[in-house]
């Protein structure tokens, strides 16, 4: 094939001829401003793709489903974010009857401020003075995805399931949260059927904030309580 | 129904199948948090079975009971979600 011959004789080429430096890959690899290209992604489709085209398929054909639902449920899974949930910790924060509704019934309350969560049973844990959440799941990766959206890709890492139960303090001073020995930690495996939500300690200095503001200092990962809230500093 | 503060012990039981009771939590003790209802069995479910609704509770752990008395922080919590078929309350 001619491509095929082109392709080696420009590697021939290169590999041929003397450098008088020492190069991990050639030149035909880098971008202009020197970095490697990211290789094309050429290989077969794996078994678990195949599996899903295949069930998704099946599921169009059979009429269980439309192509356009599939593309509107991923669309909406898509428009999930941290930010409704930081929308909830921060009505928490300046509501304590709807912070009391929230601790008792997680799925109500976050419904009752118009979030579409679906069938989530969401349980919200609080962290006070004394006591620190951080939520896991060891057995896969359960997450509040109908509230926060797709969880990062360090959460089902197997080194996060399998650490958090183990050693939190040690987890957690990873992603920079430090705890004295006074705080007890409290780690929440989502080993059945809830989901949970950390509610992190309102910031200092916030008195008096609106909830939109407040909302801007709670990260996903102090939701997950790998984090705090940001200070209002 | 299982109080919250019951004190509890997990079956240490290790079938084959679909088991959300996690295998480091087995044979532990823990106490009841609270009661979080009734939900389709998941072992069953799992395989297009009729799945028996059973009840499922929130269990908590401390480091000292799930991994010895020599764990950094003994007094700290691990809370899981159990199925009343996998809590011993006889004790």
């Amino acid at each position: 094939m001619p491509h095929d011959h082109d392709h080696d004789h420009d590697h021939d080429h290169d590999h041929d001829h003397d450098h008088d430096h020492d190069h991990d890959h050639d030149h035909d690899h880098l971008s202009p401003s020197g970095h490697p290209y990211r290789k094309d992604d050429d290989h077969p489709i794996t078994y678990w793709q195949t599996m899903e085209i295949a069930i998704r398929e099946l599921l169009e054909d059979k009429g269980v489903l439309t192509a356009d639902q599939i593309a509107r449920q991923i669309d909406a899974m898509d428009r999930r974010s941290p930010a409704n949930g930081a929308a909830v910790v921060a009505r928490a924060w300046t509501d304590p009857a709807f912070r009391d509704r929230l601790l008792a019934n997680g799925s109500a309350a976050t419904r009752e401020m118009g979030f579409d969560i679906g069938p989530l049973h969401l349980v919200a844990v609080e962290n006070t003075q004394t006591v620190h959440n951080v939520v896991v799941c060891t057995l896969c990766s359960c997450y509040p995805r109908n509230l926060l959206g797709l969880p990062p890709d360090w959460y089902k890492s197997r080194a996060y399931r399998s650490r958090t139960v183990r050693e939190p303090r040690a987890v957690l001073a990873e992603f920079g949260v430090t705890l004295p020995d006074s705080t007890t930690v409290r780690v929440h495996d989502s080993t059945a059927d809830m989901r949970y939500i950390v509610i992190p300690a309102r910031p200092a200095g916030t008195d008096g904030w609106t909830p939109d503001r407040l909302a801007a200092l709670v990260t996903r990962d102090s939701m997950i309580g790998t984090g705090l809230a940001l200070s209002a500093l | 129904m299982i109080a919250p503060g019951t004190p509890v012990r997990v079956q240490s039981w290790m079938p084959p199948g679909h088991i959300r009771t996690p295998a480091y939590l087995r044979g532990k003790r823990g106490v009841i948090e609270r009661p979080l209802g009734e939900f389709p069995n998941p072992e069953a479910l799992a395989y297009r079975q009729p799945a028996p609704r059973l009840s499922l509770y929130r269990v908590r752990f401390t480091m000292a009971e799930v991994w010895g008395a020599d764990a950094p922080h003994p007094t700290d919590t691990v809370d899981a979600e159990i199925y009343a078929h996998w809590l011993d309350t006889e004790e």
